[in-house]
């Protein structure tokens, strides 16, 4: 019993009882690395929607690391209950330092937006719509004494909805960082993350002005590790483990979904579709395929436009703005040795 | 509840204070429908992520251009026989280029003591690891194109060495001049080439002014330091010029909400102000022959415009509505 005990904790709840004798487990406290139990998860299983507790693949031990599959996060404000849960378990599973304890009044939210020591971010929305099929009006009108007439009356009168969407790297197709990063500390893994290796990064802060999500920052002093450039890392030591990525694996709602990311786009789709029906008109999926970014890993189903959560409506990678600026600077250098010539040549 | 009641009027001051502060003392007063004007994106949060930059970039940029438009002026005037001329231009090349520039690009960093590792790849699609290079390629030539230049010009070596040392000299000086020019210009492709709208809507616009801003510097300079000939009178008339068109070039160029960072703010007047020096008080100084007042506004010029840049970056990068109407362009 107990053993069986252990094993379920192990590879449901990513807990280990059993002696680790491998030595790539690289900080105190953590479980150390040996990939998921040699199956790869079956693709049946991955048809299942949301809320299917234990079965989902925020639950499972995986190999995906080892078996180089493309993995993604798909974010659905529609079930979150912003509880922040993401926000914590990241901070401590990374040991990601307390910048500051600020008082911004924006909803519930206090954290403001993704940054050097922020990697999980859930948004507060306050919105004058409608949520779904939802029905509004004046609040006090709402008990239960109040005849549903007069509800539906002041429905147009007084439409709220308040949406959680917790956000993140989008660990890009094409990543801004990844490009700009003069050290290559910037790397891509083998499950499509983008990874930064802190003790490569010089902290140049190239990066930073070049993720078109505004994601990556410089960890300014006096914080741990200051000076180099931080983000979502994707949790790549949990998933070189078999593990789950920190928030995903404590959401309560699944709002957040970790797992193969062709199988996340259907699903996304699926629950886009879902909604619609239920009179969600304005749901859409927020994965930038069509600009030059190519798409995002960590992509989000949201409610009404991405301007409204930060997020830029058509992100572009900046390189492709490099042929127009080197030409112009070849241009330049050239003009400025002609002059050079020219004025030497005519005044002496 | 008449306009001027007391509930009115502390609404009023609400909206004032929100629109002020960024945020209402009072809690729960920024809600949907509620009175306060509401703030573009996310509670205007920062869309994209202003730089880092602290004021040694703006210091680096200066010098970078200065030395590696030097090396430049160090060509011709050897080409043309200006052996004195080519010598100061050198000196500066190396201190300014050698010296001072890796000194700033290093200081700028959050970990300087990592700074080699700019030096473990090469990529070509990022403007900062081609400018590593850029400044590694151009001390490498500069600094052993003053040594063979000195040796020579003191004729410390007889015959055949003098000789070699002269060739030595040419060539080094003539890889200063190139990878000087690509010193003086990327810094242009360095920060037209990101997310920062003000930047990128700038980005041809960009490395022309980096790069004549940096030619204007060393001939003002160097005519600062005693060498008033015709040919930098004319390089000085040249680079004003340019950015007097840059200038007028800039305030036609508008793009709206986009890039208003130029054109409003302390960061467009420091812009204003830079150009205005070093393009049309350079230029009509000069043209009245008030050489050294000329050189003087040109060199301060040409450094307020770009801390005028990097302001502009941060203003533009904190600006959520910029960013929006850039990529709605
Ligand atoms: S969102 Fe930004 S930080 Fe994340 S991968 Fe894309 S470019 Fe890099
Ligand atoms: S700050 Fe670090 S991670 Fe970012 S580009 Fe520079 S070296 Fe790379
Ligand atoms: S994947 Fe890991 S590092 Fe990234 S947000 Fe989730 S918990 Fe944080």
């Amino acid at each position: 019993m107990a053993v069986w005990c252990a094993r379920f904790f192990e590879s449901n709840l990513g807990l280990r009882f059993t002696r680790c004798d491998q030595n790539d487990s690289t900080r105190l406290g953590r479980p150390c690395g040996r990939a998921g139990g040699g199956d790869g998860l079956e693709r049946k299983d991955q048809q299942s929607m949301i809320g299917e507790g234990i079965q989902s693949t925020n639950q499972r031990k995986h190999s995906y690391v080892r078996d180089n599959v493309e993995v993604g996060f798909f974010t659905d404000p529609t079930v979150c209950i912003g509880c922040k849960a993401c926000e914590v378990a990241c901070k401590e599973w990374n040991q990601v330092p307390d910048d500051g304890y600020v008082w911004l009044g924006n909803s519930y939210d206090n954290t403001g937006h993704l940054g050097a020591s922020t990697w999980r971010h859930v948004m507060f929305l306050e919105q004058d719509r409608a949520k779904g099929n939802q029905i509004a009006g004046p609040m006090g009108l709402l008990n239960p004494q109040s005849d549903l007439s007069a509800v539906a009356s002041a429905e147009a009168e007084d439409p709220f909805r308040w949406v959680f969407l917790s956000d993140v790297c989008k660990h890009c197709e094409e990543a801004g960082c990844l490009e700009a990063c003069p050290t290559g500390s910037i790397v891509r893994t083998e499950v499509g993350s983008v990874l930064v290796q802190d003790d490569v990064c010089n902290g140049c802060g190239y990066c930073v002005v070049s993720c078109p999500f505004g994601v990556i920052d410089r960890r300014p002093q006096p914080l741990p590790d200051a000076g180099g450039a931080f983000k979502c890392t994707f949790c790549y030591d949990r998933q070189k483990s078999g593990l789950v990525p920190a928030c995903a694996k404590v959401c309560p709602t699944e709002s957040i979904v970790f797992g193969r990311l062709d199988d996340l786009r259907a699903r996304g789709a699926d629950r886009v579709r879902q909604l619609q029906q239920s009179g969600y008109n304005d749901a859409q999926l927020y994965d930038p395929t069509e600009t030059t970014v190519r798409g995002i890993h960590a992509f989000f189903l949201i409610l009404g436009e991405p301007e409204a959560y930060g997020l830029p409506p058509k992100p572009q990678i900046p390189t492709i703005y490099l042929k127009s600026a080197w030409t112009s600077a070849f241009a330049t250098a050239i003009a400025s040795i002609i002059a050079t010539l020219l004025a030497f040549a005519f005044f002496s | 509840m008449t306009p001027n009641s007391p509930s009115e009027k502390r609404l009023d001051e609400l909206r004032e204070e929100a629109w002020k502060e960024g945020v209402v003392a009072g809690k729960g007063v920024d809600v949907a429908g509620g009175p306060i004007p509401r703030k573009p994106g996310y509670y205007g949060q920062a869309v994209v992520k202003p730089p880092v930059w602290t004021w040694e970039v703006p210091f680096y940029f200066f010098f970078g251009g200065m030395a590696g438009m030097s090396a430049v002026i160090a060509t011709g005037a050897s080409i043309f026989h200006h052996l004195d001329l080519a010598r100061t231009a050198m000196w500066i090349a190396s201190i300014a280029g050698a010296i001072l520039s890796p000194i700033l690009l290093i200081m700028d960093l959050g970990r300087p003591r990592l700074f080699l590792n700019m030096l473990r790849v090469f990529k070509h699609r990022s403007a900062m690891s081609m400018g590593a290079w850029i400044l590694t390629a151009f001390g490498a030539c500069a600094v052993p194109g003053l040594i063979a230049l000195e040796l020579n010009a003191h004729q410390i070596f007889p015959g055949t060495l003098d000789q070699l040392l002269r060739v030595a000299a040419g060539i080094f000086i003539c890889g200063a001049a190139i990878f000087g020019t690509l010193l003086a210009t990327y810094t242009g492709v360095l920060i037209g080439a990101t997310a920062i709208p003000a930047w990128f809507l700038h980005r041809t616009q960009l490395p022309i002014h980096f790069g004549t801003a940096g030619l204007g510097c060393a001939a003002a300079l160097l005519e600062l330091l005693g060498h008033r000939i015709a040919a930098l009178n004319f390089l000085g008339f040249y680079a004003a010029g340019v950015e007097t068109a840059l200038l007028i070039w800039l305030s036609v160029d508008k793009h709206g909400a986009a890039d208003r960072a130029i054109h409003e703010h302390r960061s467009g007047w420091l812009i204003r102000i830079g150009e205005v020096l070093n393009g049309p008080l350079a230029l009509i100084l000069r043209f009245f022959g008030l050489v050294p007042l000329a050189a003087i506004s040109f060199l301060i010029g040409a450094l307020v415009s770009r801390f005028g840049w990097i302001a502009v970056g941060r203003v533009s990068g904190s600006d959520p509505e910029a960013v929006f109407a850039a990529e709605r362009y």
